[in-house]
């Protein structure tokens, strides 16, 4: 039986169309809108006794400019500090007592807190984020400790790590104009300036119901968690829709270059961005699943170009990733990472990317490459629904990027809609050398890949 | 019928935590001695299979890295297919496949749609994959390459160094000192006829546990087991690793290394192993210390109070020989002393007077409260069926756990840390500038550190 199933496989395997089951494809979701302005997305998910609530405030790194870069993030860390009802740390206690985890994170586009309980603690996560919406209490004090927390974070992800503190100069190199080329975690000098009012000021102007979003996935029923909603975040008052910050945006910028060189390096690193439209900015949505699918054409496993050119055939990769998150509120990058073998140069390699580049220029994949993409971007797509955690960050993501949760619904489509003809029509129009910015890290003062460990 | 039973279980007995049962767990044998545990979960069409083989790092004997190496190539060449072929195959089904190690086991991680032709056709292929692995003699050179890049690459972080510096101190000349992603003269010195004498040992049915979780029936989950394992040489189960050694004295590395924080790593080895009846309490107690999160006991002295560090925690392991408690941190190089200060008394206070009453009861509330956060995914859940497998852990574990912890009073837990803890031998590691950490003694022979010039 199996064995029958196994030479089956491998001889139809180039005709069959994955079966992507239908609990995938439906998506059901609840949604529902306070008069307040606050969006409440409810995700039905009965698998364990479980719930994760999530709020996710329009409002990140893309939003700021300086001196203020990194506001965002640092008012995150306060969103702790205590409330007009809360001691500090008394939120991150009861969630403890009350057996749930908690924390937040913030990016470009977005500031997203959440809670994961018990289901028939959900009313504890409402009370406490329907209360530090609007009467968080921002003290001078605890601010300045706050900051002194946040720059050690600085220091312990990029300041010390020579290849993320190489990424945060590429990635201002990649973006030349859009505020995407702001770290998350802000410039130093402008965290070191920061003040108390700039954080009350950011606080008032952003967090609201109207510019929020309220995601909730588990064991619960929508009306129930409709009703909870209105009862806890009702009150808070509505305040303006806030209007995000128009991108000054410049297409096609030309090629850029950065070269550096860091003693503490130990190995060379490659990185190679291209500007692509993502799902918010998109003039045609057929270029954002064909970007998608041409990202697994390089990179869908370990049967994918990249690692099947660069790295097995051709050995001058040690490791080598592509990627494209379409799910971003102005254009994106198409990204791709890579580790020369030890004897390659950077040059030797990033020649060998920009031809696997122009491949995908010249002629159209073939049949099995394109379906063996798009099946295993299925696939994943329906792995994904494992996670509650991971569901809820897809909705929210959607919502607070512009893009809305119901792109969701299109999506198998989208993927299975692409064509070859559509992966070589993106490759041609967005992976071209006036859109590509490369970055190389190498060791500095003798550093090389003939430095070896001692024994 | 199964659920209110255990409902009623957990409302006597664990009067705080949320009601909540434990997924039915059914465990077997395959006629070759492989152990199986498998749980049935049907609510998404999907299938994630483990198999795990007590063929982790413990098990390199005087080549660091040869389980990791073994591991890695398993999917570069079987049974006549190569790395693409294999990996396309895989990936027309959907199917993702991946390979890991660490100290006590390797193992291969399947994950599937339920659906019977993906599902067996990525079975089959695990199974060739499982029992005729080539090791192909490019595929070896190249693996090996990359394994020896990614460890220089680990020396260019603080934190990889500094950890490893650590449980090279902690554990002296154990198995369990080799780690596991080996060492650069360790993995430069591997031979393929050595992978394919480690995969002929400890790849074999007596040392294997499959965990399975997902869309499927147990007649199903019988056939995919015996399908994955029947290739297999019946073989034995590893022998017995040697208990983990006490530490015999205090010491201190430092390592100079170029950064703005100094990495600071204070610990001890434990006698405390899986399945020892002390571990709930340990656990427990640990989380009050600095395993958990922003309300631990570190991370409020660190950074709440005193605003010293990102990042503050305490973590106690525990693995088939023995384990280890450590207490970490990062901090900005002009308030090391400070941070060193906090750090050993928050110990020597916490060793020798156990945790606080109420701080106890917040974490027992909270772990018992949240242990089903840990199960409420196929992918979490097959990672515990592995290690119950692996460890001979009862079936009832995750049922039991969290009641064991309900049941801990504030005397037991300090018993237990007193005992398991020393009154004050311990290693400490500090990675930072050399002006700042000092450096009255040598860098290790392995030179398996550095950073700036």
């Amino acid at each position: 039986m199996i064995a029958r199933a196994w030479i089956l496989a491998g001889v139809v395997a180039g005709l069959l169309m994955l079966a992507v089951p239908a609990s995938a494809r439906d998506w059901p979701v609840s949604e529902t809108r306070l008069d307040n302005g606050l969006h409440v997305i409810v995700r039905e998910d009965h698998r364990a006794p479980v719930v994760v609530s999530q709020v996710w405030y329009a409002v990140g790194s893309s939003y700021e400019s300086r001196p203020h870069t990194g506001i965002s993030h640092v008012l995150e860390h306060m969103m702790f500090k205590g409330t007009k009802n809360l001691k500090p740390g008394e939120f991150s206690e009861i969630v403890a007592r009350n057996g749930g985890e908690e924390n937040a994170f913030t990016s470009r586009d977005y500031t997203a807190y959440y809670e994961q309980l018990a289901a028939d603690r959900l009313e504890t996560a409402f009370r406490l984020e329907a209360d530090r919406m609007h009467q968080l209490r921002l003290d001078p004090d605890a601010f300045r400790k706050e900051r002194d927390v946040v720059l050690e974070e600085r220091r312990l992800r990029i300041v010390d790590q020579p290849v993320a503190a190489f990424g945060e100069r590429f990635n201002a190199v990649s973006y030349p104009v859009s505020a995407y080329r702001q770290p998350v975690i802000g410039w130093s000098e402008d965290l070191h300036g920061l003040e108390i009012g700039d954080l009350r000021d950011w606080y008032r102007r952003w967090y609201s119901p109207a510019n929020a979003t309220l995601v909730v996935v588990g064991d619960v029923e929508p009306k129930v968690v409709f009703e909870l909603a209105r009862k806890y975040f009702g009150p808070v008052p509505g305040g303006e829709d806030p209007q995000p910050p128009v991108d000054r945006h410049m297409s096609a910028p030309g090629e850029r270059r950065l070269s550096a060189s860091d003693d503490r390096v130990r190995v060379p690193h490659l990185s190679m961005a291209y500007e692509v439209p993502s799902a918010a900015t998109a003039d045609d949505m057929a270029d954002v699943y064909a970007l998608e699918v041409l990202a697994g054409v390089l990179d869908g496993g370990d049967g994918a170009r990249l690692a099947q050119r660069l790295v097995r055939d051709q050995s001058v990769a040690a490791g080598v990733g592509a990627g494209y998150s379409p799910a971003a509120r102005l254009d994106t990058r198409f990204s791709i990472e890579a580790t020369p073998t030890s004897g390659t140069s950077p040059e030797a390699l990033e020649a060998a990317v920009r031809e696997q580049i122009a491949a995908l220029r010249r002629e159209p994949v073939d049949g099995e490459t394109l379906e063996r993409a798009q099946n295993q971007i299925l696939a994943d797509h329906l792995y994904g629904l494992d996670s509650m955690f991971y569901q809820a960050m897809r909705i929210g993501r959607l919502e607070a990027t512009g893009i809305g949760w119901e792109w969701l619904k299109g999506f198998e489509a989208g993927i299975r809609g692409v064509t070859a003809a559509d992966v070589q029509r993106v490759a041609r129009t967005y992976l071209t050398d006036d859109r590509l910015a490369v970055g190389v890290l190498r060791p500095g003062g003798g550093n090389g890949d003939t430095d070896e460990e001692a024994e | 019928m199964m659920r209110r039973i255990m409902l009623a279980l957990c409302l006597i007995v664990v009067a705080s935590a949320p009601a909540w049962a434990a997924p039915d767990i059914q465990r077997w044998r395959t006629d070759d001695g492989t152990q199986v545990v498998f749980a049935a979960t049907h609510e998404l069409p999907i299938v994630d299979v483990r198999v795990l083989f007590d063929a982790g790092s413990a098990r390199d004997g005087d080549h660091p890295g040869l389980a990791r190496l073994t591991a890695n190539l398993l999917l570069e060449g079987a049974d006549g297919l190569n790395a693409g072929a294999i990996a396309r195959r895989l990936e027309q089904q959907g199917a993702r496949v991946s390979t890991g190690s660490a100290r006590d086991s390797a193992w291969v991680s399947l994950r599937s749609l339920a659906r019977e032709a993906n599902l067996d056709a990525a079975t089959e292929l695990l199974a060739r994959v499982l029992a005729g692995p080539d090791f192909p003699a490019n595929a070896f050179e190249r693996v090996r390459g990359q394994m020896q890049v990614a460890l220089r690459h680990g020396r260019q972080d603080p934190g990889t160094v500094a950890r490893r510096a650590f449980m090279k101190a902690l554990l002296g000349d154990h198995p369990y000192a080799s780690p596991p992603n080996g060492t650069e003269a360790g993995v430069k010195g591997i031979t393929r006829k050595q992978v394919e004498a480690f995969h002929r040992r400890y790849y074999v049915a007596g040392n294997a546990t499959v965990a399975i979780v997902g869309d499927i029936d147990t007649r199903r989950a019988h056939e995919i087991a015996a399908r994955l394992t029947d290739g297999l040489a019946a073989g034995e189960a590893a022998p017995a690793l040697p208990p983990v050694p006490p530490l015999k004295a205090s010491r201190t590395v430092r390592i100079p290394f170029d950064t703005s924080q100094t990495h600071v790593l204070i610990g001890e080895t434990t006698p405390v192993a899986r399945g020892d009846e002390r571990w709930p309490a340990l656990y427990l107690a640990n989380h009050v210390l600095g395993g958990g999160g922003l309300v631990s006991v570190l991370a409020e002295r660190m950074r709440e109070q005193r605003g010293l560090s990102y990042s503050s925690s305490s973590s106690v392991t525990a693995a088939a020989a023995g384990g280890w408690f450590q207490v970490g941190t990062q901090v900005r190089n002009d308030r090391l002393d400070d941070a060193l200060k906090v750090l050993r008394d928050s110990i020597d206070e916490f060793r020798s007077k156990g945790p606080d009453a109420d701080r106890l009861a917040l974490a027992r509330s909270n772990i018992t409260g949240s242990f089903p956060l840990n199960l409420d995914s196929n992918r979490d859940l097959v990672g515990y069926l592995g290690m119950i497998g692996l460890y001979g852990l009862p079936t009832d574990y995750l049922t039991r756990f969290p009641q064991r912890i309900d049941e801990l009073g504030r005397e037991r837990v300090a018993e237990v840390v007193s005992q398991v803890l020393s009154p004050g031998r311990r290693v400490t590691v500090l990675v930072g500038p050399a002006g700042v950490i000092g450096a009255d003694e040598a860098a290790d022979a392995d030179g398996e550190h550095g950073g700036g010039a």
